[in-house]
C-alpha cells in the first residue's frame, strides 16, 4: 500500500483530546503514521499526491456498542457483509453484535464459527458479545471464562433482561472473578407485560398498552443496589426516560459503571409514532419530549457514556402488520452518525462530546484498542463533511433491512469516506 | 344523475376509523341521516334499494353478535350484497396477515369494508390497503365510532341534544374503545363527560382528553343526566385489575343507592354485552323508566345504516 497523506481536515480525536485543523498520514502497512496540525503542506514531500480536505472533519471510525446481525439464522434480515456495507457508509468501523441469533452465542463452538464468518465476511471490525444465560433464557450463566478467552468482550441478553435477582447477584459476582462486561437491557417484563409504547397520552389515544418508564428504572434500581456490593464491569444498554438519568446521576457518585442510549430516543419521542408507524415500534419506547430533552442533557453532563443505533434489521413483512403483532426495532446503523450531528448542529450538545460518545467511550468501556486516532493504531477513520444536507430514503439505504425509523427526514452531515487499516472501503 | 339527492351529503373522510378524524359537520350528517331510518325500521317493510348492487364485507376477527347482525341487518335493508366472514377460525390460523387478507378481499371488489379487530389501528392498516370505504366496527381498545355514534342519537332522541349534558362514563375504560369513541364524540357534542373507574383500569393521561375523573362512584354520578356503564372486559385482562367481581360490584356497580346521586331523570345505558350483577344491578338494566339499553341496539342499526349509505359514495 502506497503511503496517504491528507491535508486541512478538522480533526476531533477525544481520546487524545485532539480537536485541530491538521494532516494525517497513513503508512504503508495501513497505520496511523502521523497526525495533526504538524502535517501540512510543507512538511510532506512535493513529489507525493496530497489530499486537500479543505475543512471537511476526521473523526475516528465510530464503535457502535449494539447491533444485531443477523447472522446466523436471520441472514434473510442482515448478514455480516450487508451489515459491513451499511456500517461503512455510515463512518462504523467496529461493531458489538448482540447474541440473539438462531443459535444464540452461548458455547465456545459458536463463537470460533462466528470469529470465522466475521473475519472472511466482514470489512470491519466484529466484536461479538455472548449471551448471560444459556438460551437466553434467563436460568443458567454461560461460561462467561472460556468465552473470554476465544475473544468475547462482553456479556448480555441483548433484547432480553435477567429478571431473576438472585441469578443477576451470581453473574455480577462471576464478573467480577472474571472480569468480564455485563451490557443489560433494562426492562421489567412483568411491569411492561404486552406493552407496545410509552404509557401515556400516545399509548392511550391509539389504545395500545404502555410502558411505564418504572419498568426500566426498577432494574436499574436493582442491578445498581447490588453493584454496589459485587463491583463488577457493568453497562446500562439504553436508557429512556428522565427518571433513569436522574437515578444515573444520583448513582454515579458512588460506584461506578456505564451507561448507553439510542440514537432513536435522543432524536425522537412518542409523537412520531404518529398514525401506527410500526418503524418506531422500539425497546426501550420513545417516551415523552421530557424524557428526550433530559437523555440530551444527559449526554452532555457525562452521565450517560455511549450512544448506540441499537441497529436491529427488519425485514419488511415483519412491519407490515398491526402494531400489536409487529416486530420491535429498527435499521439505523448507517444514519447513526447523521442523527448524533443533528445534536450538534441544534446547538445541544458539543461535537466533541458526541464524537466521544461514539469512540473513545465505548472503546474504553470494552477495552478495545480502537475509537482512536493514536499513532501507529489501525488508520479505521471517516472523512465527513459535517454540513452536506441529506434526506434519508430508505430505498437508499445499503442494509439489506430498510426499516429505518427517519424516513424521509432531512439530515445534516454526511460521511463522504470511511478508511479501514488504512484501506478507503467506503466512498460517496 | 347525482341531481337526484336534494343536498350533497359528503364527509371529510373516505373511511370510518374513528370519531377523532370526523368533523361536527360529519357527524351531524350521520346523525340526521340516521334519525330519518328510525321510522323505517319500524315499518312492515323495511327494504331500500340505496345500496342495490353494492358489496358490502363484514369481517370480523373478534367473536360479536349484537354490531356484527346491526351492520349485517343494516346493509341488506339499504339493498347491499352482504358478506360475513368470520376470520377468527379461517385464513388467520393458517398464517395469513391480514395485509394478504385484504388484498384478496379487494380483488373481489368490494364497495365496503366493515372490520372488527383485536388490534388497535388494525382499520388503519387495513383502509391503506384497499380501494373501498373501511368501516372501523371496533379495534382493539382504540376506537368504535358507529357504537359512539348510536349512543348519542339515543341520547339525542330523548333528551333532545347533547349539549350542556353531564354524561358519566363508568367501568373498565382501560380496555375499551366504546369510551374512547364517546369521549370524543360526546365532547364534540358540547357534553361535561365524567369518567368513573378504579384507578387499575384508568388509561394513563385520560384527563387530558378533557375529562373529569373519578375514582369514586358517587361522587362521579352527581347530577348527571347519562350514566353508560361499560362492561368488564374480563377477556382483556392478563393480570389482576380488580380483587374480585363482588367488590367490583360493591364500589363500581350501578345500583340505586348510587344512582340516587344523579339527576332524577337520568337514563342508564350500557353497549352490551352486560354482566349483570358485576357493573349493573339486573332490575336496573331492566327499569324501562330508565334503561335505554334496548333503544341503543335499536337506534344502531339506523345508525349503521347512515354510515354504510354515507360511506359507500
Amino acid at each position: 500500500m502506497k503511503k496517504q497523506y491528507f491535508i486541512n481536515a478538522n480533526i476531533i480525536d477525544p481520546y487524545n483530546s485532539l480537536n485541530e485543523i491538521g494532516g494525517l498520514i497513513i503508512g504503508e502497512d495501513g497505520s496511523i503514521e502521523a497526525i495533526g496540525k504538524k502535517v501540512n503542506k510543507n512538511n510532506i514531500p512535493s513529489r507525493e499526491k496530497v489530499i486537500d480536505l479543505n475543512g471537511k472533519h476526521i473523526f475516528p471510525g465510530l464503535v457502535d456498542m449494539r447491533v444485531f446481525a443477523g447472522e446466523p439464522g436471520y441472514e434473510y434480515k442482515e448478514n455480516f457483509r450487508t451489515l459491513s456495507n451499511a456500517a461503512l457508509s455510515g463512518g462504523v468501523t467496529s461493531v458489538v453484535t448482540m447474541p440473539n441469533t438462531d443459535p444464540i452465542i452461548d458455547n465456545v463452538t459458536i463463537v470460533d464459527f462466528l470469529k470465522r464468518r466475521g473475519r472472511d465476511k466482514s470489512k470491519i471490525n466484529i466484536f461479538p458479545s455472548a449471551s448471560l444465560t444459556k438460551g437466553i433464557e434467563g436460568n443458567n450463566m454461560t461460561e462467561f471464562g472460556l468465552l473470554q478467552k476465544k475473544g468475547i468482550i462482553a456479556f448480555t441478553d441483548g433484547v432480553k433482561t435477567i429478571q431473576n435477582t438472585r441469578l443477576m447477584y451470581r453473574i455480577m459476582t462471576s464478573a467480577r472473578d472474571l472480569n468480564c462486561l455485563i451490557l443489560q437491557h433494562a426492562e421489567d417484563y412483568e411491569l411492561a407485560k404486552n406493552g407496545m409504547i410509552n404509557d401515556g397520552v400516545i399509548a392511550t389515544k391509539l389504545g395500545l398498552q404502555g410502558i411505564s418508564d418504572l419498568a426500566e428504572l426498577i432494574i436499574i434500581e436493582r442491578d445498581l443496589t447490588l453493584l454496589e456490593n459485587i463491583k463488577c464491569r457493568y453497562h446500562i444498554s439504553q436508557i429512556s426516560s428522565l427518571k433513569s438519568v436522574e437515578t444515573i446521576k444520583r448513582r454515579k457518585q458512588r460506584v461506578k459503571f456505564t451507561c448507553g442510549v439510542s440514537i432513536n430516543n435522543l432524536s425522537l419521542n412518542e409523537n412520531d409514532i404518529g398514525d401506527f408507524r410500526t418503524f418506531l415500534k422500539l425497546s426501550p419506547p420513545l417516551r415523552t419530549e421530557e424524557d428526550r430533552v433530559s437523555l440530551v442533557q444527559g449526554l452532555n453532563d457525562k452521565i450517560i457514556d455511549v450512544i448506540v443505533s441499537d441497529h436491529k434489521p427488519e425485514d419488511e413483512e415483519s412491519k407490515r402488520l398491526t402494531f400489536a403483532q409487529a416486530a420491535t426495532g429498527a435499521s439505523g446503523i448507517e444514519t447513526l452518525l447523521t442523527l448524533s450531528l443533528e445534536l450538534y448542529h441544534n446547538n445541544s450538545v458539543k461535537l466533541e462530546t458526541i464524537i466521544g460518545a461514539l469512540t473513545s467511550n465505548p472503546a474504553k468501556i470494552l477495552k478495545i484498542n480502537k475509537g482512536n486516532l493514536n499513532i501507529g493504531n489501525d488508520a479505521d477513520f471517516c472523512i465527513v463533511d459535517i454540513n452536506k444536507p441529506w434526506i434519508i430514503k430508505k430505498n437508499k439505504l445499503t442494509s439489506k433491512s430498510k426499516n429505518t425509523s427517519i424516513e424521509n427526514k432531512k439530515t445534516q452531515g454526511k460521511v463522504m469516506n470511511t478508511f479501514v487499516k488504512g484501506v478507503e472501503l467506503f466512498k460517496l | 344523475m347525482a341531481a337526484k339527492t336534494n343536498k350533497a351529503i359528503k364527509v371529510s373522510q373516505k373511511h370510518l376509523l374513528g370519531i377523532q378524524d370526523l368533523s361536527i359537520n360529519d357527524v351531524n350528517l350521520i346523525l340526521d341521516d340516521a334519525a330519518s331510518f328510525i321510522d323505517l325500521n319500524k315499518r312492515k317493510n323495511k327494504k331500500l334499494d340505496i345500496l342495490r348492487g353494492k358489496t358490502q364485507i363484514n369481517l370480523f376477527f373478534e367473536p360479536s353478535t349484537r354490531t356484527q347482525s346491526s351492520f349485517e341487518l343494516a346493509g341488506k335493508r339499504l339493498g347491499a350484497d352482504v358478506m360475513s366472514m368470520n376470520i377468527t377460525n379461517s385464513a388467520i390460523k393458517k398464517g395469513e396477515t391480514l395485509i394478504d387478507t385484504a388484498m384478496t378481499l379487494n380483488a373481489m371488489h368490494p364497495d365496503l369494508i366493515v372490520i372488527r379487530h383485536q388490534d388497535s389501528g388494525a382499520c388503519n392498516l387495513l383502509s391503506q390497503k384497499v380501494n373501498c370505504s373501511v368501516i372501523n366496527a371496533g379495534d382493539g381498545r382504540r376506537e368504535h365510532p358507529t357504537q359512539a355514534l348510536l349512543d348519542a342519537l339515543t341520547i339525542i332522541t330523548r333528551k333532545e341534544k347533547i349539549e350542556g349534558l353531564k354524561i358519566a362514563i363508568c367501568g373498565d375504560i382501560l380496555h375499551s374503545r366504546v369510551a374512547r369513541s364517546n369521549i370524543y364524540l360526546l365532547n364534540m357534542l358540547g357534553a361535561e363527560v365524567n369518567i368513573i373507574a378504579p384507578t387499575n383500569l384508568m388509561p394513563k393521561d385520560i384527563e387530558k382528553f378533557g375529562v373529569n375523573i373519578f375514582s369514586d362512584m358517587k361522587k362521579g354520578l352527581k347530577d348527571c343526566d347519562i350514566v353508560m356503564m361499560l362492561r368488564l372486559q374480563n377477556e382483556r385482562m392478563s393480570s389482576s385489575f380488580i380483587s374480585s367481581n363482588r367488590e367490583y360490584y360493591e364500589y363500581y356497580g350501578l345500583t340505586q343507592d348510587k344512582l340516587i346521586h344523579a339527576k332524577n331523570n337520568a337514563l342508564i345505558m350500557h353497549p352490551g354485552p352486560m354482566n349483570r350483577g358485576i357493573e349493573i344491578d339486573t332490575n336496573l338494566a331492566d327499569d324501562i323508566n330508565k334503561s335505554v339499553i334496548k333503544e341503543q341496539v335499536e337506534l344502531g342499526v339506523a345508525v349503521r345504516m347512515a354510515c354504510l349509505k354515507i360511506f359507500c359514495e
